[in-house]
């Protein structure tokens, strides 16, 4: 009867991974885990949040993060509302401020937010009683997705001290690298990543990652590939060349992933570009753990609801870090 | 006859190499005379005592934005005069990047009307180079000279044709002009909201680099040196670009160069707030940015401090950051930043604050004052240097969008003093 | 000071008595079944199982034992919040059929009950459900008793009462503390 205490959790949002400590990381993961069990039940809801109202406020399409958040609402029983506009520009001349207070005033609870511009569920969280959950916020966080990873990865390996992650991509527009970074680096694990210096800016080494522009010198290093989606329209502009050479140099084909680790797991966040990032044999085989993150998704989603649901702490306004105040520099 | 006598401050004029207690007597809009203990000489029309207080030529803000016309909501010429006396300027110099742009004669004739129908601080157009600011063709250089203007600029834009800048500096030459530039490369600024560095990989935000700067700062001086023209680099904000100008400056090119409070002050971590107020161009840099336009500040190799005083209104402002515009609002914490920052912080003299904020703004303007000698414009700014106090929330300036307000800083104006006129005093003026 | 209402030994006792109860009542004890509610209710399911067997003289495989986490079914968000940790359920057989009884430590408005009977329904469909409480401190806000009670104790709204138990406390027994502030 093992029941290791946990630092409880205490915030009201989720806005992302960088400010979290490997023990609200990990209660997450562990409150999920609980979740993850009632998808298997035969009544596969419970009633926490009976009563309560979560709104999805979607300025990106994204229909597979909505649709995950959305149903982990309503396993929880919540009442769940969709605000999905498919741009981030002001909506009839109405800021964001606006919108969501507006929506606000109809008695939401839980505001789950995806937006173009970093810092968007910042500004949120700053301006609304209701709880914020960042789903995504241009090439910041997306918080649940690298939990869904995290949850993933110690499901399938039992840790995360000592293993090796490789993240394969663009990197530097890439929101569920920056939250994969900090939460496997605040766990313990090891991570590079790798693509071209055009996708992966040699900075990314301050974060506390290595950075590798050679994929094939990675493969054999390491316990966990995260492939990450290529944008196909940055293709032909000074990002790569072409989508067939990138494929040539960063795509994980099964001849190239016969130089890694035989135990090794492929990671995808999805939508997967079959033949550019990932071959088809490679997402669909042995190695492969993409459809059990779309799984891990929903408990995710749902302990983060919930969670948010019960917290009450929300950070003051952010202290001005890097502001020389008045004489400190003399 | 109207007539003020200063009494019993300390007047500090470097380009007189006055420092001492002294007496200040302005008649007619006119220094008059500048003295030991001429209050006990005589009776004066009216008298301010400045004692323990420090008195300065009138301070020059070379760099703001009014917003007229064309963004009245934001700012007028009238708000920002107001604005200026209140922070101790007495003159400012204005960029055209209004709506329409101040492209034409007309156009800085108006915002010199505007000025003194004001009547706060003079107003001094700074008149386009290229007409609508699209930097396309010269805009009519002699004819806003004629208008009023001092100085020609496409304000925020920089003009990136190199052949554009250098017809620019050769024809600014030939009227006795100044060619201001903001020095900005926009195909390695892309769409950078803020510093690229380690904060901006952390938060996912476009980034400029340092190198967007000195690429642009290189060519130009490149120009300035092949024109011999005088180039104003405006608001330079990396180590890298004060090192060029300071080469350049000792190769004797025509050069000079101005700095912000902001960039003084403040580094990008600001904006890992994500509050959009810490949104300025060209963006806040690192620590070690910050220590070198200090040191340039210092040493000289900056000739003016200016506040780039952008106003924004709350509603433009209150938005995410990438869509946020860039700029603050400075007129009226600048004197402040400057002396709690470098006087107390680090140990500037006053005669270094009286060089930057007034002497030599006048001197890359050409503008009368800057200097409290017989036969000068009466503008003079008594300063109380120790006094603290708290910035904002409210504003003069019709915008608020200020990144210091909670700041408590020391100095700050007591008395603005306009054509021999107190154009704003902190306190209630003495009678008689 | 903590008043003592039962010490190691009596509890104990306790126990075996309630497990004595239980099998002189239920008429099919192959399909009994024996569910702890976290926290406290789970050792001492764990107890009365260990009673059940000696009392039967049954072997190690019966009763199934399950433990039951009912944070998710509780109606107050706001007492959830004291402890948000979503611990597992463990019960690895199938409730349908079952005679259950359900294991707590403290009988008191009836709300952990409540929250305790939805979670099960959600789990299957047993054919009967009993509760077995080692004490009933009385105050119900809703219509729930219990069919076991080891030891029914007078109380005010404001007094508390602490079931001890070794893996927890470091030792097992009920004391009370009177008067306390009204929860």
């Amino acid at each position: 009867m093992k029941e290791a205490p946990r630092a409880a959790w205490t915030r009201r949002d989720l806005l992302g991974l960088r400010e979290l400590s490997a023990e609200e990381i990990l209660s997450i993961l562990d409150a999920a885990q609980g979740f993850a069990d009632i998808s298997t039940r035969s009544i596969r809801k419970v009633p926490t949040l009976r009563g309560r109202v979560v709104v999805n406020l979607f300025f990106e399409p994204s229909t597979r993060t909505r649709l995950s958040f959305s149903l982990a609402a309503q396993r929880l029983s919540a009442d769940v509302l969709d605000f999905t506009t498919g741009s981030s520009s002001t909506v009839k001349g109405e800021t964001l401020i606006d919108t969501a207070k507006n929506i606000e005033a109809m008695g939401v609870d839980v505001f789950v937010v995806r937006h173009s511009a970093p810092g968007a569920a910042a500004i949120l969280s700053r301006n609304l009683e209701a709880a914020v959950v960042n789903a995504g916020d241009g090439a910041h966080e997306h918080p649940t997705q690298a939990l869904l990873d995290l949850y993933t990865i110690r499901q399938k390996l039992g840790r995360f001290e000592g293993l090796h992650v490789a993240i394969v991509g663009d990197i530097g527009h890439s929101r569920v690298a920056r939250s994969n970074i900090w939460g496997l680096l605040k766990l313990g694990a090891k991570v590079t990543v790798v693509g071209p210096p055009t996708l992966v800016p040699g900075r990314f080494a301050e974060l506390g990652v290595e950075v590798s522009h050679d994929l094939d010198a990675v493969l054999p290093q390491v316990d966990v590939l995260n492939m990450l989606r290529i944008q196909r329209e940055r293709q032909g502009t000074l990002n790569f060349p072409s989508s067939e050479e990138y494929t040539r140099l960063f795509g994980l084909t099964g001849e190239r992933l016969k130089r890694a680790k035989p135990e090794v797991i492929v990671m995808h966040p999805g939508p997967i570009n079959r033949g550019v990032e990932i071959a088809p044999e490679v997402a669909d085989g042995p190695n492969s753990v993409i459809l059990d993150q779309v799984a891990a998704g929903l408990a995710v989603r749902m302990a983060v609801l919930f969670l948010v649901s019960t917290g009450t702490r929300r950070d003051p306004p952010a202290q001005l870090p890097g502001v020389t105040s008045p004489g400190e520099a003399s | 006859m109207s007539e003020l006598l200063i009494a019993g401050g300390r007047v500090v004029d470097p380009a007189r190499g006055v420092d001492g207690r002294l007496d200040v007597l302005v008649r007619e809009g006119e220094v008059v005379a500048v003295a030991p203990d001429l209050a006990r000489g005589g009776s004066y029309e009216r008298v301010l005592d400045a004692s323990g207080l420090v008195v300065l030529p009138g301070l020059i803000d070379m760099n703001v934005q009014l917003r007229e016309p064309g963004r009245s909501a934001d700012e007028t010429i009238a708000s920002g005069a107001a604005a200026a006396v209140r922070g101790g300027f007495t003159a400012v110099a204005v960029m055209p990047n209004t709506e329409p742009a101040v492209d034409d004669e007309a156009g800085a004739e108006f915002q010199v009307l505007q000025g003194k129908r004001a009547g706060k601080a003079w107003i001094y157009p700074i008149g386009a180079v290229s007409r609508g600011l699209e930097g396309k063709a010269l805009a009519e250089l002699a004819g806003l000279k004629r208008g009023g203007a001092v100085a020609f600029s496409d304000g925020d834009r920089p003009l990136r044709s190199a052949e554009m800048l250098r017809c620019a500096l050769l024809y600014a030459k030939m009227l006795d002009r100044v060619v201001v530039q903001h020095p900005e490369d926009y195909d390695l600024a892309k769409q950078g909201v803020m510093h690229s560095g380690r904060v901006s990989t952390i938060l996912g935000l476009a980034g400029k680099s340092a190198a967007s700067e000195q690429v642009m700062v290189s060519r130009d001086l490149t120009l300035a040196e092949l024109t011999g023209a005088h180039l104003h680099l405006g608001r330079i904000s990396t180590a890298g670009s004060l090192e060029l100008i300071r080469v350049a400056k000792h190769k004797g090119v025509r050069v000079t160069c101005d700095v912000t409070p902001h960039h003084l002050s403040l580094t990008d971590e600001a904006v890992e707030s994500f509050n959009p107020c810490y949104k300025v161009d060209p963006p806040l840099r690192t620590q070690r940015d910050v220590e070198a336009l200090i040191e340039g500040v210092l040493d000289g190799t900056v000739d003016a401090i200016a506040s780039d005083h952008a106003p924004h209104s709350p509603e433009k402002k209150d938005v995410e950051f990438q869509f946020a515009p860039s700029g603050v609002i400075g007129l009226e914490t600048t004197l402040g930043v400057v002396i709690e920052h470098l006087v107390h912080g680090r140990g500037m003299p006053l005669t270094r604050l009286a060089e930057l904020l007034s002497a030599g703004p006048a001197r890359i303007l050409g503008l009368p004052g800057g200097s409290l000698a017989p036969g000068a414009p009466g503008n003079v700014t008594v300063v109380d240097v120790d006094g603290a106090w708290t910035v904002g929330p409210e504003f003069v300036s019709r915008s608020q969008n200020s990144p210091f307000v909670g700041w408590t800083l020391r100095g700050q104006a007591r008395y603005t003093v306009v054509d021999g006129q107190i154009a704003y005093a902190a306190e209630p003026a003495p009678a008689g | 000071m903590p008043e003592t209402i039962l010490d190691g030994a009596r509890l104990e006792r306790t126990i075996e008595r309630l497990a004595h109860e239980v099998v002189q009542r239920v008429e099919d004890p192959e399909g009994l079944a024996v569910i702890g509610i976290r926290r406290r209710g789970v050792p001492l399911a764990h107890k009365l199982a260990a009673a059940l067997r000696k009392d039967r003289g049954a072997d190690d495989g019966w009763p199934p034992l399950g433990v039951l986490d009912i944070t998710l079914y509780r109606d107050d968000l706001s007492m959830i919040a004291d402890q948000p940790v979503v611990r597992r359920t463990e019960i690895d057989f199938d409730l349908e059929g079952k005679h259950v009884i359900l294991v707590d430590d403290v009988l008191f408005t009836g709300r952990t009950v409540r929250a305790a009977i939805d979670a099960l329904f959600a789990l299957g469909r047993p054919a009967r459900v009993e509760l077995l409480v080692l004490v009933d401190r009385g105050h119900r806000e809703l219509p729930i008793e219990a069919g076991y009670v080891g030891e029914r104790i007078e109380t005010e709204r404001g007094d508390r009462v602490h079931v001890l138990l070794q893996e927890f406390d470091g030792r097992d027994g009920v004391e009370v503390v009177r008067g306390g502030a009204a929860q």
